[in-house]
């Protein structure tokens, strides 16, 4: 038996009040706000049909086999984590009882994250390799290392420590693993795996943000030279996880060249991280020119040219046509 | 509302121009500031921009602005495209003496949403009938500052010697300014 992961922080706190929730109250707009964007966003992996990729799957190498299935374990260690312990440890920090509730919805996506990846597994692959990936990522030292990192945050003292740990995870420390998916689907390789991550990213982004927001909410309270302590303390945690991600991704990644590709959409994403917890990006533009390509599977209008600013002349475009909901506009 | 919006007189910008007027920016931030924290680093005001922020509450006093401005707007809905427009921006856009003053928009947003990427600059620029003119994730990088801050001198440079235009764009001014003459 495997035992679970998370250790109860001692004295174990799980309410201090004894009180009900009461939703039509709200102390923070932001809580209402962000629970109807999850809910609404709510998916499940088996609506997405992994089968049709079979075919696709048996078409790659066997390198690009262990590969995918190394970067799904690292996937899916981090969401166990994120999931079981992150954004349970974030709930005795929380403001208000709607905060509270967010992040059990957040832990519970988490659980369906991590699940996600077993269900890819089990469409394409076989018992034996899937009992393989696991071992590896339970010897694999940097992923290893950057589980413990986080962990032992969130079993610290320090919740704003915790918020930052948690914003990182969830805005930077996957993308090293999401980059294949998106790789993989611009090649036109396991396109319904990249619909299930997608809407796995897009869950991120909503979990980092709010995260990110709810740790600059709490700094209001500290005092300035606090304050400044924990922006160092942010960029020197950012930097530890990043070259740990160096390596993380060399380990991975090097076999199949894709190393330096990889690296570009770390610093894009842990730019937006730090954007995340309101700080300035660290890594400069030339540093985060992600490859077209995998910006487009990210994101399909990513690449259209939309910086008519930086064009000769005056030629202005329109924006394409969105169905939004009319009832709110008189026109 | 809007019945009186012509006789409004126009609200006082959040920053004002330091030097002569060449035009306005409108915006709109929730309470994680990150658009406000862009607007804050381009330093417009400047550049000889009045910036006017657009309020969060429906108990805040709304804004009336009556003159040329391009408006900024972060992308909401979490990947939800019919969900994109912040409804303080609706509104805003809503009374027609607000709506014909508009000449452009940038729009910020977050790629991890997909087709939705920047979805309010693309609803407003279509619905408006003005140009798309940029778009960033979150609060902006420097570069992103830097091209705004170039890119809003010359538009604005542009706009004045009529060489900004886009289909429909003139037809929704005037039917614009004569909705605002009717109320």
């Amino acid at each position: 038996m495997v035992p679970p992961i998370s250790v109860p922080r001692k004295p174990l706190k799980l309410i201090d009040r004894v009180s009900a929730i009461n939703w039509n109250r709200l102390e923070d707009e932001k809580d209402l706000e962000v629970w109807d964007r999850l809910t609404g966003n709510f998916w499940l992996p088996e609506k997405v049909p992994v089968s049709n990729d079979i075919p696709s799957w048996q078409r790659l190498s066997e390198a690009e086999h262990t590969l995918t299935m190394r970067v799904f374990t690292g996937l899916t260690l981090l969401d166990t984590i994120q999931g079981t312990v992150g954004a349970v440890s974030l709930i005795p920090d929380a403001l208000t009882p709607h905060e509270e509730a967010v992040y059990t919805n957040i832990a519970f996506m988490e659980s369906v994250h991590a699940k996600s990846y077993s269900s890819i597994f089990s469409t394409l692959c076989s018992t034996k390799e899937i009992d393989a990936a696991f071992s590896w990522s339970e010897e694999n030292e940097f992923l290893q290392k950057k589980a413990q990192i986080v962990l032992d945050y969130y079993e610290g003292d320090n919740p704003y420590k915790r918020k930052v740990a948690s914003t990182l995870l969830e805005s930077f420390l996957f993308y090293s693993g999401f980059y294949l998916p998106m790789y993989f689907s611009a090649h036109a390789k396991l396109t319904n795996t990249a619909d299930v991550i997608r809407l796995i990213i897009r869950d991120e982004a909503v979990h980092g943000y709010y995260i990110g927001y709810k740790y600059q909410k709490g700094l209001e309270q500290l005092t300035q030279p606090e304050r400044d302590s924990m922006q160092d303390y942010t960029y020197d945690l950012l930097n530890e996880l990043y070259d740990n991600e160096e390596q993380y991704t060399t380990s991975l990644y090097s076999e199949v060249g894709l190393v330096e590709d990889v690296e570009k959409f770390l610093r894009y994403n842990a730019n937006k991280a730090l954007m995340n917890l309101g700080y300035p990006a660290l890594f400069p533009a030339e540093a985060t020119d992600v490859n077209p390509a995998i910006l487009a599977s990210l994101s399909p209008n990513a690449d259209e040219n939309h910086d008519f600013f930086s064009g000769s002349g005056s030629s202005y475009v329109m924006g394409k046509a969105v169905e939004t909901d009319d009832d709110d506009w008189d026109f | 509302m809007s019945t009186e919006a012509n006789e409004q007189a126009s609200s006082e910008p959040e920053y004002a121009a330091q030097t002569k007027a060449i035009g306005s920016v409108v915006y709109f931030s929730s309470v994680s500031q990150n658009t406000a924290r862009f607007i804050a680093n381009c330093e417009l005001d400047k550049l000889g921009m009045n910036v006017y922020r657009l309020p969060l509450r429906r108990s805040d006093p709304a804004v009336h602005i009556h003159e040329p401005y391009v408006l900024v707007v972060p992308t909401y809905g979490g990947g939800n495209p019919k969900k994109a427009v912040p409804m303080q921006v609706k509104q805003f856009l809503n009374d027609p003496a607000n709506r014909m003053w508009i000449r452009g928009v940038i729009a910020s947003g977050n790629t991890n949403f997909g087709e939705a990427y920047c979805a309010a600059g693309d609803a407003i620029s279509a619905k408006c009938h003005i140009p798309y003119l940029y778009r960033f994730e979150l609060m902006g990088t420097p570069e992103d500052v830097q091209a705004v801050q170039r890119g809003l001198v010359k538009f604005f440079a542009d706009l004045t010697a009529g060489k900004v235009d886009v289909p429909g764009m003139q037809e929704a001014i005037k039917a614009n300014e004569q909705r605002a003459l009717v109320h």
